[in-house]
């Protein structure tokens, strides 16, 4: 497999994960067992991590609380950067983490069910943790995008149906 | 007595495409493959640039041949894409649009009665444009068998070494054929020897999927006597901002010149700061859309296949030009489509000669539409 084959292949995903394998070996010129065999080393290779719907939550009925969480640590000859983020990773509750650089240390997106649940979570279990030297919780009001999905509808077709 | 249209726009019939644009209205279930246009937004960079620009009040009409920063930006684009080398100064005109720039060449080039041969099938623009001018069209055809690129022997055959001006625009709307270097010589030097002045429609050089443009422009001998037409349409997914350019020799560009700072000032102000942006910063997004298409492309490609549709394998722009899979004429058969299926597709005729028995299938247009369009077609042939 070439990488331009394969990179038609990853960008096809990332626009929808749920096209067929038919459909993918159209799109790429492949056959429908390369495309197959593409996908089983992308996942093995650790390059495809997973694969999950982008839910507009305001849309349900469902209550569902996300917050970005501001972690600062203090580290010390036993404790690294690996060694939070194993501590932190390890929850459900944690959808996203990320060690970023500016004035904290991880980037921590949190939810839950319900906004004293995920305050529960973050005061039992986040700030306890001994290399935490403190958080900043913006729970999140609204969604306008979302894993490069845009939730405003700002995407009518209104093209002519014919043009030159 | 009412008013008395001029006898030149009484020669001119009202477009084909029409037609299908009404008919495909009546319904409201419609998926269209009829569209000539990107289904993507202005990359969103240009976009903002536009409302800075209104912001900052830049609303004045600019200098004639565009904003010297543009015209320094398309030069240095065109010089790193294509190898065209043109100077800002004297041999771009920024305009309203491809279609302007068009138009201002027919007008610039065309004495009453003059030839203009076009290698149709063709942009509908095109015939009308040059009989608007005065001149007279000389289609010369180009053939499925060479893929639907233009030929020595066609541009013979046709009598087209008694024309003035010759129109060509590769990759093709609505063919979606391409040229490369071994294509484009011979007609370069059918062009050298009869002496022809040619009008190079490159509008979709960037939407090319197994190969890189060539200019006609670039090869030897043809600088001189080529005015290649490009814009912000296609590429950059701006046909609502009005924006496109012309290249050429300096006498070339100056005469158009004329008649553009008489007919339209200058082109939009917005839309040369969106373009500005548009060639600074927005090559990722060009590349992103230039794959989208691609997969798209392959993907209507290997579907006609499975149905049994002919089609040779279109590398550029953003159609497909089939063979019509039925008994039926194109138009008899896009109308059924339509009629049946809500599926629009355009009948060739409507781009002229050599276009009756192919329709023209543009898939600038979702996955999700271009698949379902697809099944609704394999439904209508069973
Ligand atoms: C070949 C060709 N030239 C020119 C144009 C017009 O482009 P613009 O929007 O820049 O006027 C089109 C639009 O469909 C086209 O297909």
């Amino acid at each position: 497999m070439t990488a331009s084959a394969r990179d038609a292949l990853l960008d096809s995903l990332l626009e929808n994960a749920r096209y067929s394998t038919a459909d993918l070996a159209r799109m790429t010129g492949l056959d429908e067992s390369d495309v197959e065999a593409a996908i089983a080393d992308l996942e093995e290779d650790g390059v495809v991590r997973g694969y999950r719907a982008v839910v507009d939550w305001e849309s349900t009925d469902r209550e569902r609380v996300r917050a970005v969480v501001e972690v600062n640590v203090e580290l010390d000859r036993e404790t690294g950067y690996g060694d939070v983020s194993r501590r932190l990773a390890g929850y459900d509750a944690v959808d996203t983490l990320r060690l970023v650089s500016g004035d904290y240390d991880f980037h921590v997106e949190v939810i839950g069910d319900s906004m004293r649940d995920v305050s529960a979570f973050i005061a039992d279990e986040i700030a306890p943790i001994p290399a935490v030297t403190q958080t900043v919780t913006h729970y999140a009001m609204t969604t306008y995008k979302e894993s490069g999905v845009d939730f405003g509808d700002g995407d009518d077709d209104d093209r002519l149906s014919v043009s030159p | 007595m009412g008013i008395q249209l001029s006898e030149r726009v009484q020669a001119v019939p009202p477009s084909g495409i029409r037609k299908f644009f009404e008919l495909a209205e009546e319904r409201d279930d419609v998926i269209s493959l009829g569209v000539g246009e990107p289904d993507f937004a202005t990359p969103w960079r240009a976009r903002t640039a536009a409302v800075d620009s209104l912001e900052r009040g830049q609303t004045s009409y600019t200098a004639n041949r565009g904003m010297r920063e543009l015209r320094e930006a398309i030069g240095e684009h065109v010089d790193a894409e294509y190898d065209l080398e043109y100077d800002p100064d004297e041999e771009i005109l920024v305009t309203a649009g491809a279609s302007e720039a068009v138009d201002l060449a027919f007008r610039a080039f065309v004495n009453p009665g003059d030839t203009v041969a076009v290698a149709e099938p063709a942009y509908v623009s095109y015939a009308p444009g040059v009989t608007f001018a005065g001149g007279e069209v000389l289609p010369v055809p180009t053939y499925e068998r060479d893929e639907f690129r233009l030929t020595r022997e066609a541009l013979e055959a046709s009598g087209a070494a008694d024309a003035e001006v010759l129109v060509m625009c590769f990759p093709n709307n609505p063919t979606g054929a391409t040229m490369e270097l071994e294509h484009l010589a011979p007609v370069a030097e059918f062009a050298r020897e009869h002496d022809l002045t040619v009008i190079s429609d490159e509008i979709y050089a960037a939407l090319q999927y197994e190969h890189e443009h060539t200019s006609i422009a670039t090869l030897p001998g043809m600088a001189s006597r080529t005015v290649v037409v490009n814009g912000f349409s296609k590429a950059y997914a701006m046909t609502g901002l009005r924006l496109g350019y012309v290249m050429g020799p300096a006498e070339a560009i100056t005469g158009m010149n004329r008649i553009h700072q008489y007919g339209m000032l200058s082109a939009p102000t917005t839309a040369q700061h969106a373009a500005l942006e548009a060639l600074e910063h927005c090559d990722d997004a060009v590349d992103e859309m230039t794959a989208a298409y691609d997969r798209r492309r392959q993907f209507l490609l290997a579907r006609f296949e499975e149905l049994g549709i002919e089609c040779f394998r279109a590398k550029g722009a953003f159609y497909a030009f089939p063979e019509v899979p039925t008994e039926q004429t194109g138009d008899e058969f896009a109308e059924d489509l339509l009629e049946a299926e809500g599926v629009a597709v355009v009948p060739g005729s409507v781009f002229g000669s050599g276009g009756e028995g192919h329709l023209r299938v543009s898939y600038a247009t979702g996955m999700d539409e271009l698949r379902e369009a697809t099944d609704r077609i394999e439904r209508f042939l069973d």
